[in-house]
């Protein structure tokens, strides 16, 4: 943990402290003051069947079932603390690691592993979640936020006062994206248009093995106001804070009063993917301090200490996360194989003779070993 | 966006607009197509440097700012990328952008946003979006202008499964292609041939866009000797050869593309069985060029009816010259007879 660069501790909006202690802020105080003990529960809950999730899907590609997956492991209270924050209306622009940005938009999370398993580049309707596909290009869907922002601009859908109407547009992207020139053209568009759009920077400091002081000698949040987009750091592993920041970005954005940079300070707790071994780049020691950060410790501690965290909400708890887990298991080893044809479908909206005439050679070709004609072919693939 | 309530300002009414038949530039085919689109759908916004206030540097939006608002003929930040990327978002929210790429040495800082998401959206979505975004780009050569100012990138994107490619080779080709295009629900990279923006044609302005303008070849001047293929820029190139050719008694047919994705075959392979020439002719550099593609299919097609090998006429290997040797470097009216005598004499 440094004490000056990107990895500073200074200007941390924070909530509850590492012990779960919850202290005063009184920029955001009023922002969670209408979070009582069920609400705390059930962040508690989002973040406990998310890191859930978490492990499961890491099993299961462990075990052959997904050819890839991005763990969020550590990064739970950013993304559930600023998930909930959100209003139906308003729409996301995940980066891959969205979990549980994506558990919050009502997201089946076994439909996120469809991706992954390599039967869907998507996966859910991103219109009727209001959660756009992941996008592995880092960056590129910052601008995609604030353009869908300028939309709801001219739709009218700002200021308006009217809460289940009035939307914002929020862009979740990492430490490493903030290097890319889509989101500082992202940042000149906001900012110009005015546009009704949160840019969430979970700055996780590790961009695969590159850390934090490769991307950028200040914090991350220093970016915004030079494009005239105001900044907040956030304790990213405080679940109070993220929601309290994201709150008040959110409602400026609804409001009127345009672009918020929020860098929520995190620690990606697990590898980059299972592709990955963290090992060879950073140290035991690193991790363990964060370990002693974990954002599920730190509710659970707050809740515990003051006696809102019953046994009987517990074991359900647990259970409901077994229940998860046994459907994650199920539903991935059930993901039909896609039909070879199907690589014609979509490519475009209305009909294309190139991809039919190749659509209807492959079927063809296909169809030529069925009849028994060409035995002994085809079977070198 | 200055107010926060909806800011588009009423269509103007249709009586503002020419209409009739009129002779008209290649952009001012495009501008009044442009306008058309504007006033028949209120999601229909123009994006791009310089399109406002100024009409574009070539003109082509002149007026538009004046009559749409602001809101909906917007002059961007000089950022190419930024205008594909958020024109994306703007279709995600319901609406049709229309961007306009100043000059095609410009388009490459869009090129990630425009193969990588752009092209991909609706395929990967398993066809839940669709992303009716057009990219209207001036290009080519021959007007004599600096470096990254002429050059013809149109195969980059015809190599990109999702995108549709088309370039208009006349007034009244542009003034009907151009509402096509923005109709589409697929993203449309809209190639104008900018050498030819000062040429003019009649156009029939209430003549509505009919007929499958993005998708099928079409046969110009029929011939029987050698079908010369031809799209953008090239098309009055060939048109002028086969005029030349006609009086030394050689009889060539032209075909314009008009869309090199989808590539319509059957029309130009339809003319290579009668002709059983073909050459191809474009402005961009024949290595990996779509007269390759063209030359490929025309022989897996037409093998038996050709007499000589379909030959290419283009740009060279090299970067686009300095402006006083690009007609050495374009394929000009000789360097098109050059490649018909050569087929002839196979």
């Amino acid at each position: 943990m440094g004490t000056t660069g990107p990895l500073t501790d200074d200007g941390l909006v924070q909530l509850l402290t590492p012990a779960g202690v919850r202290t005063a802020h009184p920029d955001y105080d009023a922002r969670v003051a209408h979070l009582d003990a069920d609400a705390l529960r059930g962040l508690y809950r989002d973040m406990v069947l998310v890191r859930r999730f978490d492990t499961e899907a890491t099993a299961l590609q462990r075990q052959g079932e997904l050819a890839l997956f991005a763990q969020g492991l550590g990064q739970e209270a950013a993304q559930i603390g600023s998930g909930r924050a959100l209003a139906a209306q308003d729409h996301v622009f995940p980066s891959y690691r969205e979990h549980g940005v994506a558990h919050t938009r009502g997201v089946d999370l076994t439909d996120v592993l469809r991706l992954f398993r390599g039967v869907d580049h998507g996966g859910w309707d991103p219109v009727g979640h209001g959660f756009h596909l992941y996008t592995l290009v880092i960056g590129s869907h910052t601008l995609h936020a604030t353009g869908y922002a300028m939309g709801v601009q001219r739709d009218g859908a700002v200021g308006t006062g009217d809460p289940t109407r009035d939307t914002a547009v929020v862009a979740y992207f990492g430490d490493g994206s903030t290097s890319q020139g889509d989101v500082s053209e992202a940042l000149v568009f906001a900012a110009v248009n005015n546009a009704p759009v949160v840019f969430f920077c979970q700055n996780n400091q590790w961009a695969i093995s590159e850390p934090t002081s490769k991307q950028s000698r200040v914090p991350l949040a220093d970016r915004g106001p030079g494009f005239g987009v105001p900044s907040v750091r956030v304790d990213g592993n405080d679940v109070l804070a993220t929601y309290a920041v994201t709150a008040e970005a959110l409602e400026r954005a609804r409001s009127g009063g345009g672009p918020t940079f929020i860098e929520a300070f995190t620690y990606r707790m697990g590898a980059h993917t299972t592709s990955d071994d963290p090992s060879r780049y950073r140290s035991s020691a690193e991790e363990e301090s964060w370990r002693l950060r974990d954002p599920i410790d730190r509710l659970r501690t707050h809740l515990e200490e003051r006696g809102e965290l019953p046994t009987a909400f517990v074991e359900e708890l647990a259970a409901e996360a077994d229940a998860l887990g046994e459907r994650i298991r199920t539903t991935v080893r059930g993901m039909g194989h896609p039909s070879p044809a199907s690589m014609f479908e979509h490519v475009y909206a209305t009909p294309h003779s190139v991809v039919e005439g190749e659509r209807v050679w492959f079927e063809q070709y296909e169809a030529s070993f069925a009849d028994g004609a060409r035995a002994g072919e085809g079977s070198h693939r | 966006m200055s107010t926060t309530t909806s800011a588009t300002p009423a269509a103007p009414s249709t009586d503002q607009t020419p209409g009739g038949v009129q002779r008209l530039t290649f952009a001012k085919a495009i501008n009044l197509g442009l306008r058309r689109a504007l006033e028949q759908d209120d999601h229909v916004l123009l994006m791009g440097e310089d399109i406002g206030t100024l009409g574009g540097v070539f003109r082509v939006t002149d007026g538009l700012q004046k009559d749409f608002g602001a809101d909906r003929v917007v002059d961007t930040p000089l950022a190419e990328s930024g205008i594909v990327g958020t024109a994306i978002g703007l279709a995600l929210r319901g609406y049709r952008p229309v961007c306009e790429i100043q000059f095609d040495g410009f388009i490459f800082p869009a090129f990630d946003q425009i193969t990588t998401q752009l092209a991909k959206m609706h395929y990967r979505s398993r066809g839940r979006l669709t992303v009716p975004v057009v990219i209207r780009v001036p290009y080519g050569g021959g007007i004599g202008a600096v470096e990254h100012h002429s050059e013809s990138p149109e195969a980059l994107f015809a190599h990109t499964a999702g995108l549709r490619v088309v370039s208009p080779s006349s007034p009244v080709e542009a003034y009907a292609m151009i509402q096509q295009a923005i109709a589409s629900p697929d993203p449309v990279l809209f190639f104008e041939p900018k050498g030819r923006y000062w040429e003019k044609g009649d156009v029939d302005l209430d003549a509505a866009p009919t007929g499958p303008l993005l998708d099928k070849a079409r046969i110009v001047r029929a011939g029987t000797d050698v079908t010369l293929v031809a799209y953008g820029p090239t098309v009055q190139t060939a048109l002028k050869a086969a005029d030349t050719a006609a009086q030394e008694g050689t009889s060539i047919e032209v075909v314009d593309l008009r869309a090199l994705s989808p590539l319509d075959t059957a029309t130009v392979a339809e003319s290579v069985r009668r002709t059983g020439r073909c050459v191809v002719v474009h402005e961009a550099p024949v290595l990996y060029g779509s007269g390759a593609e063209v030359a490929a299919r025309i022989t897996e097609e037409c093998f038996f009816h050709l007499q000589a090998p379909v030959l290419r006429v283009g740009g060279f290997h090299a970067p686009y010259p300095v402006a006083k040797i690009e007609h050495d470097y374009l394929p000009g009216l000789d360097r098109v007879l050059d490649a018909v005598d050569r087929s002839l004499a196979f």
